[in-house]
């Protein structure tokens, strides 16, 4: 059976979700075979044969953390051809989308980006996108080369699939021409101990009409009473009140939860264009002409500071 | 010498509007008016504004786009650009990212260039993959999605905010930059920069002037193909209750009724 290159997404071996994903898809057209760059790849390795990768193509080297995403494309183009796969999947990051692009340049392919599905098809793999701020829905198919797709978090379910999950070292020599853009300086972004925002399965977001910093907690306090991610609306960012990363939107995040509740926000289109694939979606907003209203499974029209605390204890309650 | 920047702006379907696809399943043009992407505005911004920081600067705005694009370059060259370059041909209808990329950069080139700027992503394709897909095609370093950025003694230095962690970034020239919705706000064209503008030159180029052919590009010679587009049926109409006093409660009963909790 043809073999699939799967990008592996990670935080010194703790494989992220996403690409646990990626698994499932893959093993749809394919055998999935995992490029893991980077340290950990034995911890990795565990993980990723659990949900189906039958090889483990591992590489590490300094040149992946000291310059920008070059020497890693030098590294998955040396697994593209150790391999010859039938399809690359790549996770939709800001940087999985760069690596996917430059080598469709070097291996001459078209590429997929923002994939919400992918099936196989008569002609090749088929990816679903949800285009025109989730107003489409296409279906494309790479038409040229090796299909590379890279795939948006929470597009599969993650199952298990034992298999082999070999590691085998990936010989990498990093060209001079990848060491263009040096990382001086990396400082880590502080955890905030709730899911990541883009694979948590629910998301509370508030937005200008949390009317300040100071009452973020009250957004913070529902999420965590329901173990979700809190987001944020481009007025609440720019206004300083909450950090960018927590941005749901065109230019944030875009996320697709089970649960997106939005606290104080208007949903304008792009801000919709960010959340309106999530499953259910509920608002809580005082004006009942928002827009927001047209999107919601559920939507209560009131002052986000009495609903809020009230919901935050009614969940606290019920689950004891 | 002077410090030639080329920033690439992209004419998209206004994303207030309605959007739709067209029969042969490219973006309808006619069904929304187009504008230059929002995104691109910062581009533009941190182009003028390295040009201030420099001794010499010269701005070329450049885009791939149908006949109404030049409207994208106006407002760019009104905003403060000194000239413009339109590459336009029939046979580009339909072009993907790969094409796009393969046309920008032999424009790029002909048009010679110390400094690429883009916009983080367009507003229409929202892919974010143009200047990554520049650098490798140019063979120069990309330094990509900068939320602060500065040009002096040949490099390029900036900052980019990812998700685990904020980077700090050095290149030498010629690179590929991008900036995102945090660099700074885009000003507004003057009314000076408006008349300003309408002097100012754009030149057309077609694919014959790249020395292109167009094998790889328009709808026949894409890497990708669009097979099918469904609107996205209208969700059913949700609940709705005022809140009198029971609201949060009777939202806690609903998420309850979904096994939320
Ligand atoms: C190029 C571009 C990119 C953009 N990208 C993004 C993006 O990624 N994400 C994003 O979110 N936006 C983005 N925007 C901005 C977007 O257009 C809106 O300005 C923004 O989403 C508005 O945020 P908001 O809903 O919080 O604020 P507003 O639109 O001001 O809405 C506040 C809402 O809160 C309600 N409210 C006020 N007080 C209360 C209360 N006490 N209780 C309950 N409700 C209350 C009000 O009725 C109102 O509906 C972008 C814009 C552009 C031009
Ligand atoms: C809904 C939709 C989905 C699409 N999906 C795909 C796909 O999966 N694969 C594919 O190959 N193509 C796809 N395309 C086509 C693709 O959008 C265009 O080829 C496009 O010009 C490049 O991608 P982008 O607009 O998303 O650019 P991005 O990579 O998002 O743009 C980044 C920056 O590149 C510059 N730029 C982009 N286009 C131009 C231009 N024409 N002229 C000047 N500067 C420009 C701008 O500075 C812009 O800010 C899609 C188009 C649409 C409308």
């Amino acid at each position: 059976m043809a073999e699939v290159l799967v990008y592996v997404d990670h935080v010194d071996g703790a494989v992220r979700k996403p690409t646990l994903e990626l698994l499932t898809l893959a093993r749809r057209i394919g055998e999935p075979v995992a490029v893991h760059l980077g340290p950990g790849a034995d911890t990795a390795a565990a993980v990723l044969a659990e949900h189906g990768a039958v090889k483990v193509l591992a590489a590490d080297a300094p040149e992946f953390a000291d310059y920008l995403v070059a020497p890693k494309v030098d590294a998955l183009q040396a697994a593209y051809d150790a391999v010859a796969p039938a399809a690359v999947l790549v996770p939709s990051s800001a940087e999985g989308k760069e690596i996917a692009a430059r080598l469709a340049v070097r291996v001459g392919s078209g590429i997929i980006t923002d994939a919400v599905d992918v099936e196989a098809g008569d002609e090749g793999p088929v990816a679903t996108q949800s285009v025109f701020a989730a107003a489409f829905t296409t279906k494309s198919r790479v038409t040229k080369g090796t299909p590379i797709i890279t795939v948006k978090p929470n597009s599969a379910p993650v199952e298990a699939a034992p298999a082999a999950g070999t590691v085998e070292q990936l010989a990498v020599t990093v060209a001079d021409s990848s060491k263009g853009t040096k990382v001086v300086s990396r400082t880590p972004r502080e955890s905030s101990g709730r899911p990541e925002l883009t694979e948590a399965a629910i998301v509370v977001s508030g937005g200008r009409g949390v009317g300040g910093a100071e009452n973020f907690p009250i957004v913070e306090g529902l999420a965590d009473s329901l173990g979700a991610a809190v987001g944020a609306s481009r007025a609440a960012v720019d206004a300083g009140w909450y950090p960018h990363t927590n941005q749901v939107g065109q230019t944030g995040k875009s996320v697709s939860p089970q649960l997106y509740i939005a606290a104080g926000i208007s949903g304008a289109i792009q801000h919709r264009a960010g959340m309106q694939t999530s499953k259910t979606i509920v608002a809580i907003n005082k004006d009942a002409e928002a827009p927001i209203f047209e999107l919601v499974d559920y939507g209560v029209v009131g002052d986000l500071f009495e609903v809020v605390p009230q919901l935050t204890e009614e969940v606290k309650s019920r689950k004891g | 010498m002077s410090l030639r920047i080329v920033v690439c702006v992209k004419y998209v379907p206004d994303a207030t509007g309605d959007r739709h696809f067209a029969e042969d399943l490219t973006t309808d043009r006619d069904a929304v008016d187009g504008l230059l992407s929002e995104l691109d505005e910062y581009a533009v911004e941190q182009a003028l504004q390295i040009s201030e920081d420099a001794d010499d600067a010269e701005i070329t705005v450049l885009t791939v786009g149908p006949e109404d694009a030049k409207d994208a370059l106006r407002k760019a060259l009104s905003m403060g650009a000194d000239k413009a370059v339109h590459v336009e041909d029939d046979d580009l209808h339909g072009t993907d990212a790969l094409g796009t990329s393969l046309v920008l950069a032999k424009a790029i080139e002909k048009a010679g260039y110390d400094l690429v700027v883009c916009g983080m992503a367009s507003t229409d394709g929202v892919m974010g993959v143009l200047p990554a897909l520049l650098a490798e095609r140019l063979g120069v370093p990309q330094v990509t999605l900068l939320s602060e950025v500065s040009v002096a003694d040949g490099k390029v230095t900036g900052r980019r905010d990812g998700d685990s962690a904020s980077e700090q970034l050095e290149a030498a020239l010629p690179a590929v930059v991008s900036v995102t919705d945090q660099s700074g706000e885009a000003r507004y064209p003057s009314f000076k920069g408006i008349m300003a503008a309408k002097k100012k030159p754009v030149e057309s180029w077609d694919l014959e002037d790249l020395e292109l052919e167009a094998d790889d590009l328009g709808l026949a010679g894409a890497w990708t193909a669009v097979d099918a587009v469904a609107e996205r049926p209208a969700r059913t109409a949700g609940t709705i209750v005022k809140d009198e006093g029971e609201g949060g409660k009777q939202l806690a009963e609903f998420l309850a009724g979904q096994k939320f909790i």
